[in-house]
């Protein structure tokens, strides 16, 4: 392993020194108009200052720039090897747009990028924008949740799922800058700056030095909203709130695992409504479940800076009612659990925390506390356990998520049915390779399991039922259910069936640091060894590059269509609240 | 947030018995005669401690250490767990966890500990297990916020001058 890790490094380097200069914003960076961000060259030789020549344009930078950059004579890397020279100004703005040519040349290191600057239209199209994300969800997790919520017969759906019914639609490219493969920091990043970035990412550029609070850094939508609105912000998900999809709306670090700094960073925008997991981070260091290495009471921070808190589903009822116009909800000392889990299991965590409520009663909290705002809000929500259910391919928990998201999506639409100024996006931030073929019938002769699994014409359909009409499977383990599979695997023990003792563990690490079948699965009836297709070091399934479906409507949705970068996303958003002008 | 009662069994209250064998397996001297791999007389005697016997409550503004461990603070306990993953091989401490890890905190920046870990430092070294293995952990119980200085590693209870065998 660490064989591994010192030869990568050489190659990192040695990439590193082949390249030319680097310029962040890198080319083809799309800014919003005096949208705050930090403009860094990294040289890859030491020069001195003279000898180091940049235009905006064709004209010396400062003239467009309006002030000097930092000049650092040598950066340090790991054991403070040199990595060059690098020119830094922070906080720039443009407030002209068009195109920007930014080019530097020092020595025999020369590079050219260019930038757009974009305007907006002068006035909001959306008052509102609810922002919901399934993280990681892929287009089999809809077709799954659609089938097993609603039923099918002949063929044909017996109903639809809410977010079926979203009028435009685009696909949507989630590579990273560094790769085509991505993680949920640097997509929903993008999402929520206009930039894409590298793997682990939060609103910066990932840069060259060590440090992760030292990056480029480039506006969030919140930051955005600051400046130029008075709307509320909310961020709501079932994950730790230093998770890196909730983390985007606010952050600015290289490495998502920050999650001490990221509270802190909740705490410099404020956002109105925040809901979800990740208490740890929150709790200073003294008290026993803290996961942070200094004293700041961040709980009592939040309270002193005029927030309600709420612990419990109880607690977030009544906090629903109170006038303080921000409300903290922290529901776990890390991810909350599933809904399966939550509802019908009582596995995960949930004999430790009980009174977890579900992302629809925090989104519909949300809605009730920022729809008080005569100047609109942003609400991001999160269904986060989309992904953390399919990366242990645990598929009946994940589609299971897929039903709740999709819940929140039919409460954003009754929303905007009174709130028609209200914008709608749906999305995940990534893909996972995960698809749907077929059913597993128990019924079926034979005790050997994969000659249960029925494809084509002998996969008929599947046995789950909602006599309760909730949406949700009355219950998954039926004799008849889904055969979902990953494309992408470590080594595991396949059971063919739902994990009705908690979420699916597949492998754990042996002693090599090479991930290995986890033997708790081992004995179940029917069970076989899958030699895994990953690299020995993946602990689960990864996310796959595949294109990300986003649906939307409302007000601005139009712009949704045909391919687009994650980035462009965050131009619509953009326009549809006229973020370009100032509206204070 | 749940509270959970953890009766002291029996009368005879094995964990409060003091025991002076346990007490003596910080003795280094003593300690390095022991073979690995089986539990010497003197570990055989610590009084047990079970993960569920950590907390007395869990909540979101913090969990609650367990009557038990207050009053095994100090005192040399035997808990069963799965060995997580050192940080690096050299380390001097490893995390205890009570079921094995499927994703790795030291590697991935989206995984992260469970609440409910101990914090092993060992009185020497010794191999890495297979992480499907159990083992049981013998040591001195400390409890409260402690920083590792090397690593920075945060943790609530602790054992020291620690050894561990298979179950």
């Amino acid at each position: 392993m660490r064989n591994l890790f010192a030869t990568l490094a050489a190659t990192t380097f040695l990439t590193a020194a082949a390249q030319a200069a680097t310029i962040y914003p890198l080319d083809r960076a799309t800014i919003l108009v005096n949208s705050p961000f930090d403009f860094k060259i990294e040289l890859d030789a030491v020069h001195p200052e003279s000898d180091v020549a940049v235009t905006v344009n064709g004209k010396p930078y400062a003239e467009t720039f309006g002030r000097d950059a930092e000049f650092v004579a040598e950066e340090k890397g790991d054991d403070d090897a040199v990595l060059g020279s690098a020119l830094i100004l922070r906080d720039l703005a443009l407030a002209e747009p068009g195109e920007y040519t930014v080019e530097v040349k020092a020595g025999d290191e020369s590079k050219s990028v260019t930038w757009n600057v974009y305007a907006t239209p002068e006035t909001a199209k959306a008052k509102n924008i609810i922002f919901i994300l399934g993280d990681g969800l892929s287009v089999a997790h809809r077709t799954a949740a659609r089938i097993m919520s609603k039923g099918m017969t002949e063929g044909k759906a017996d109903g639809r799922l809410a977010m079926d019914d979203l009028d435009h639609m685009a696909f949507i490219g989630t590579s990273s800058t560094h790769s085509i493969a991505t993680d949920s920091a640097n997509t929903m990043s993008a999402y929520m700056t206009g930039h894409k970035s590298r793997v682990n990412a939060l609103g910066v550029y990932a840069d060259r030095t060590p440090d992760s609070l030292d990056d480029p850094r480039v506006e969030t939508i919140a930051e955005a909203l600051r400046r130029t609105t008075n709307k509320s912000i909310g961020v709501v998900s079932t994950s730790e709130l230093e998770d890196a999809t909730p983390a985007a709306v606010v952050s600015h670090t290289r490495k998502r695992a920050d999650k001490a700094e990221i509270v802190g960073m909740f705490h410099d925008v404020q956002p109105e409504v925040i809901l979800g997991g990740g208490s740890a981070y929150f709790l200073k260091s003294d008290v026993p479940g803290s996961k942070r290495k200094d004293d700041k009471d961040y709980i009592q921070m939040f309270k002193d800076a005029g927030y309600a808190l709420a612990t419990s589903k109880e607690e977030l009822a009544a906090a629903a009612g109170s006038n303080t116009g921000k409300l903290l909800g922290l529901f776990h000392t890390g991810n909350m659990d599933t809904w399966l889990d939550r509802n019908q299991l009582k596995k995960g965590t949930v004999d430790k925390f009980p009174d977890q409520p579900g992302l629809v009663e925090m989104t519909k909290s949300a809605l009730d506390q920022l729809s008080k705002n005569p100047d609109g809000f942003f609400l991001m929500v999160e269904g986060a356990s989309v992904d953390k259910m399919s990366h242990p391919m645990d598929w009946d928990r994940a589609v299971v998520e897929t039903i709740e998201l999709d819940q929140v999506v039919a409460l954003a639409r009754e929303f905007a049915q009174t709130h028609p100024d209200t914008m709608i996006v749906v999305t995940g931030d990534h893909t996972h390779g995960v698809s749907l073929i077929g059913t597993i019938d128990d019924n079926k002769p034979g005790d050997e399991m994969r000659q249960k699994v029925g494809v084509y014409d002998d996969a008929g359909f599947p046995d789950y039922a909602d006599e309760d009409g909730d949406g949700y499977p009355d219950s998954i383990d039926v004799a008849r259910r889904f055969a979902i599979f990953s494309s992408n695997f470590p080594d595991y023990y396949e059971t063919w069936r739902p994990k009705l003792d908690g979420p699916f563990q597949p492998a754990v690490q042996n002693e090599n640091g090479e991930y290995v079948a986890n033997e708790a699965y081992k004995d179940i009836p029917g069970a076989v060894f899958r030699e895994g297709n990953l690299p020995k070091d993946s602990d689960t399934a990864v996310h796959s590059v595949d294109d990300v479906v986003l649906q939307a409507t409302g007000p601005g949705a139009e712009e949704f269509k045909g391919y687009m970068e994650q980035s462009d996303v965050y131009k619509v958003l953009a326009d549809a609240f006229a973020l370009g002008t100032g509206q204070k | 947030m749940i509270r959970k009662q953890h009766a002291i069994h029996g009368q005879d209250r094995p964990f409060l018995r003091p025991d002076r064998r346990a007490c003596l397996t910080g003795l280094a001297g003593l300690a390095a005669t022991l073979s690995l791999g089986a539990a010497g007389p003197a570990v055989a005697g610590a009084p047990e401690i079970t993960f569920d016997e950590l907390y007395s409550s869990y909540g979101v503004l913090g969990l609650e250490f367990s009557e038990k461990v207050k009053l095994l603070t100090g005192r040399t306990v035997s808990i069963r767990g799965f060995m997580a993953p050192p940080l690096k091989a050299e380390a001097q401490f490893f995390v205890l966890s009570e079921i094995p890890m499927a994703l790795c905190p030291f590697c991935s920046s989206d995984a992260d500990w469970p609440d409910n870990i101990v914090v092993v430092y060992l009185d020497r070294r010794q191999t890495f297990t297979q992480p499907n293995q159990m083992i049981e952990v013998t040591g001195r119980l400390e409890r409260g916020s402690w920083i590792d200085p090397e690593t920075g590693f945060v943790s609530q209870l602790r054992l020291r001058d620690a050894r561990y065998r298979k179950v």
